[in-house]
């Protein structure tokens, strides 16, 4: 990041028309030609509530959230809709400005609606104001709405005024509403955007928040981890999902059900998510690449499917969109202590592999790996992400989409391959044969002549029969054993490593930092901070947790004395899942946990890595060192 | 051509061809009703002419869940309860195949119950056998769904306080468009039914009466029955819901009082879930699982998607 950046916040109540409102903020800086990024806080309400969403645009590459932001755009009012005095807690009408001071930056710039905020309702905001040098412009964005069309506008009006005082052109914003609007609400809203804009022109600004000036070398689209998820799963000949509706994994389930009926595939909302897993394992069964998915809470119900698919050999991709627990925990939170329970669920010595992708483009990139490894190898597959990943866009290149489709089933015989294949004495099918070295033994679908078996959850014979014979249980298991050892060699063996280096030092660093899944960006950010901080520090973002990059990470953690392990989550799960793998490296890991429902900053990191290797504990409250054993 | 060849064959059947080489008594006792499901389903796939290929049968966990094991088939052997969103997940990635679910009364009306009354209400095209033996027999006789109210058993040792499940009216009110009761002690009836239940076009529910002679020890518990098509004491329209729906109330309640009512009590020709899904444009034309095997479809790509994110 260059440290000409603009992070505009806009903040108001759930139903203000925050996210749309930012997704075309966002749009409209990324067609500037700027890098962007987006990060979303909202409460488990429909209105009212509060909530913001932080647009951090600069010329190069935005890996996070960064730390605060310089731009406050506050909006109302439905904090005032709900007339039950008792639904109230706090002075809900004046927390878009109330609730987003502490986080902005000096020297930082404040609009708010007039209209519907009364400034003077907020403590000390102008001592504060004076204080840290921020510049404050009230304006009736209402009255702007209202004057020329309809009060909802006047989000609108907000984004006027910010590109007035950023020095933004309007032309992006103006070509946007022409492709989603027309008639009288276009005209209307062009008006009222000129009308701030004009109105906030006329007024004295000496403020130092500019829009950064970037252009890309090629054509960009916005895009979410859902969008990277879902669109993966496309390419991949992925034409039935099955769900049951659960923040954030609803993302995923949306984009998919909007997508399918147009390429001829099925999707399906069915009454709960134990039903959704095991409609995705008939869809499977019968020929057809399937996923499903859920949060935590509807994951549990799944671990029951998740077996049968591992028993029966049935290929399945889950995803699993973590948000913070137990139970319902805070559904619109992100966190990262589903690892476990993703790892570990479900009966038995059974099998799953999961990725946990750190970027977008990583959730494109491992679905896409995840399809292939669950249909090669008959096996469940998980990608884990979080909250945070599911929503929050990037630019990213379109010429990363462009590539090719691949829908191969993996390991299934064809009618005609089924007569040469290994047949027992009786002419039977041997659907789940001992002997393969792979452990994969290749499958036949129903309707197909010869190939007919049965698919059990029961332990079971070559044939598929129901078996408690202890020779066929040994060659069983360690057939299925096999798999994954198979998996491992082949993941291994791919060009691209699902693990992330970041090395700003080339080499030579005395530290390290290690973290899984959506953290990726932000680590490489403090990283980088460390670096020219002075610290000799690089990061490895870790994607495959099962089965474990032993050797990569391994090979990483050797070559440092000292690593710092960073997870949203208070029992250091992903340090525990490092540990127990490689077996050793406990005297070197100390962990920094962040579990109260945001995720890491830049700083976040950088002030722990510092506590880690001075001593002391961590400055902030809000996220906590976890000495190692050897300290 | 079809990548699915045994779907649609047109050839003379012989029952043997369902029979693995593997024996039921292996699980079943003797005596056992499940004995009268697997010969009745044998005798219907054969009569309306389905090879063993191009059905996929899914079976729950317990006595009733082995039935794939000695029926040969495409099969599905799956966990408790879940054996309907496993077989109509299998319908609609294939509608070419001939989908039969199977599990007993604790599977299908208890821990399966929520899966089942959706599945009757979306009309999935699939037939839904429950073999009720009014107890849970392979974990050795506890009380179930249909148990009677006031039956002792080792977890209920007052006897149970709930009253049974009725399972026709339950089907009736979730939407199944055809319902029927028939028992392992009439053969003939259960093969007819079992038979116009793979013809229906839509969820087919059979509630198959089967005596436990282990842990439901009156061993005889179905005999005497009455079929209610020929009972001049029964007449009523099974295409009407309100007649049929008194009907199998009476049914219901006469179980219990020792009079055992069998034979078809519903049927309505309302388009089944995959008419429905397509007449929408929600489902393809074509069989899904097809798609995979033909080598000159062409994949549509995420990357013409990309104009809305620009």
């Amino acid at each position: 990041m260059t440290a000409n950046e603009l992070v505009w916040r806009i903040a108001g109540g759930s139903g203000d028309g925050i996210d749309s409102t930012s997704q075309n903020f966002a749009k409209a800086l990324m067609r500037s030609g700027l890098c962007v990024f987006t990060h979303r806080h909202y409460p488990s309400r429909i209105r009212g509530g509060h909530t913001y969403v932080e647009v951090r645009a600069g010329e190069d590459e935005v890996k996070s959230r960064g730390d605060g932001y310089n731009f406050l755009l506050a909006l109302g009012d439905s904090f005032a809709r709900n007339p039950k005095e008792e639904a109230y807690y706090g002075n809900e009408e004046v927390k878009p400005l109330s609730e987003n001071l502490d986080e902005l930056r000096e020297g930082g710039v404040i609009v708010y609606d007039e209209g519907l905020l009364d400034g003077d309702e907020v403590a000390d905001l102008d001592e504060r104001a004076e204080e840290n040098g921020w510049h404050v412009y009230p304006l009736d964005l209402r009255g702007m709405a209202r004057e020329h069309g309809r009060e909802v506008m006047r989000n609108t009006a907000g984004v006027g005024a910010t590109c007035a005082l950023i020095g933004m052109d309007l032309e992006p914003i103006e070509t946007l509403m022409e492709e989603r609007m027309s008639g009288d609400i276009l005209e209307q809203n062009i008006e009222i955007l000129r009308m701030a804009r004009d109105q906030v022109a006329e007024m004295d600004h000496d403020h130092d928040v500019s829009v950064p000036t970037g252009s890309h070398d090629e054509d960009q689209v916005l895009v979410s981890g859902s969008t990277g998820v879902a669109y993966a799963a496309l390419d991949e000949g992925c034409r039935f999902i099955a769900g049951y509706p659960m923040t954030p994994w609803t993302e995923v389930f949306t984009i998919m059900s909007q997508n399918l009926p147009d390429v001829g595939g099925i999707s399906e909302q069915v009454e709960d998510e134990i039903a959704a897993a095991a409609l995705a394992l008939g869809a499977s069964h019968a020929g057809v690449k399937a996923m499903s998915g859920s949060s935590g809470g509807g994951f549990a119900l799944m671990s029951e499917p998740l077996g049968l698919a591992e028993m029966t050999e049935t290929p399945v991709v889950l995803v699993e969109a973590m948000r913070a627990g137990p139970s319902t925990g805070m559904p619109t939170k992100p966190e990262q202590a589903d690892l476990e329970h993703v790892l570990y669920t479900s009966q038995g010595d059974s099998h799953r592999v999961v990725f946990a992708p750190g970027n977008a483009k990583e959730a494109y990139d491992q679905t896409r790996k995840a399809f292939q490894i669950a249909y090669d190898y008959q096996l469940p597959a998980i990608v884990l992400y979080d909250q945070k990943l599911s929503g929050e866009l990037v630019n990213v290149d379109e010429s990363f989409f462009d590539r090719e489709p691949n829908p191969s089933l993996g390991a299934v015989l064809s009618e005609d391959e089924i007569e040469d294949a290994a047949h027992h004495a009786s002419g039977k099918f041997q659907r789940y044969r001992h002997d393969p070295e792979n452990g994969v033994s290749p499958r036949t679908i129903p309707g197909q002549v010869g190939g007919r078996f049965l698919a059990s959850g029961n332990e079971h014979t070559p044939e598929g029969h129901i078996s408690e014979d202890p020779h066929n249980r040994i060659m069983q298991v360690e057939r299925r054993n096999r798999k994954l050892e198979s998996i491992r060699a082949d993941l291994d063996g791919r060009e691209n490593s699902n693990q992330t280096l970041h090395d700003p030092t080339d080499g030579d660093a005395e530290y390290g930092i290690i973290t899984f899944g959506s953290q990726q960006g932000t680590v490489e950010e403090a990283t980088d901070r460390l670096v020219e901080a002075g610290h000799d520090v690089k990061a490895l973002g870790v994607s495959d947790l099962a089965p474990y990059p032993e050797d990569e990470v391994a090979a990483f953690l050797e070559s440092v004395d000292e690593c710092l392990v960073v997870e949203m989550n208070s029992t250091a799960q992903f340090r525990g899942l490092t540990q127990k793998e490689l077996g050793r490296f406990g005297e070197k890991l100390t962990s920094l946990l962040k579990y109260n429902g945001n995720p890491f900053e830049p700083r976040d990191i950088v002030e722990g890595f510092e506590a880690a290797i001075d001593g002391g504990d961590t400055p902030d409250e809000n996220t906590r060192l976890v000495r190692a054993a050897g300290d | 051509m079809s990548a699915f060849s045994a779907i649609g064959e047109d050839r003379e059947i012989d029952q043997n061809e369902y029979t693995p080489g593997i024996e039921p008594q292996a699980t079943w006792c003797p005596g056992c009703g499940d004995f009268g499901v697997l010969k009745a389903l044998k005798g219907a796939m054969a009569d309306v002419g389905r090879s063993p290929e191009e059905i996929m049968l899914v079976t729950g966990i317990g006595c009733s869940g082995k039935l794939s094991s000695y029926f040969e088939s495409y099969g599905y052997h799956s966990i408790h309860g879940r054996s309907l969103p496993v077989a109509r997940a299998a319908k609609l990635a294939n509608p070419g195949l001939e989908v039969v679910a199977a599990g007993g009364d604790g599977d299908g009306y208890g821990i399966g119950g929520n899966h089942f009354m959706h599945t009757a209400r979306e009309n999935h095209d699939m037939v839904y056998i429950v073999f009720n033996n009014e107890i849970f027999g392979l974990t050795k006789g506890q009380t179930s769904p249909t148990s009677p109210k006031g039956h002792k058993s080792k977890t209920q040792p007052h006897g149970s306080a709930k009253d049974p499940i009725r399972p026709l009216s339950m089907s009736l009110s979730a939407g199944a468009s055809y319902i029927a009761r028939t028992a392992a002690v009439n053969p003939n009836q259960a093969k007819e039914i079992i038979a116009e239940a793979i013809e229906h076009d839509g969820f087919a529910h059979i509630d198959f009466l089967t005596q436990c002679p282990t842990w439901n020890k009156d061993a005889k518990q179905y005999v005497p029955y009455t079929d209610i098509q020929q009972s001049e004491d029964h007449e009523f329209d099974i295409t009407d819901r309100r007649e049929a729906g008194e009907a199998m109330y009476e049914a219901e309640t006469a179980l219990h009082e020792g009079e055992v009512l069998t034979g078809r009590f519903y049927q309505d020709d309302r388009p089944s879930y995959g008419q429905e899904k397509r007449s929408l444009g929600e489902m393809p034309e074509e069989p899904l699982a097809e798609r995979y095997h033909d080598a000159d479809y062409e994949w549509e790509r995420s990357y013409d998607l990309l104009d809305r994110h620009k």
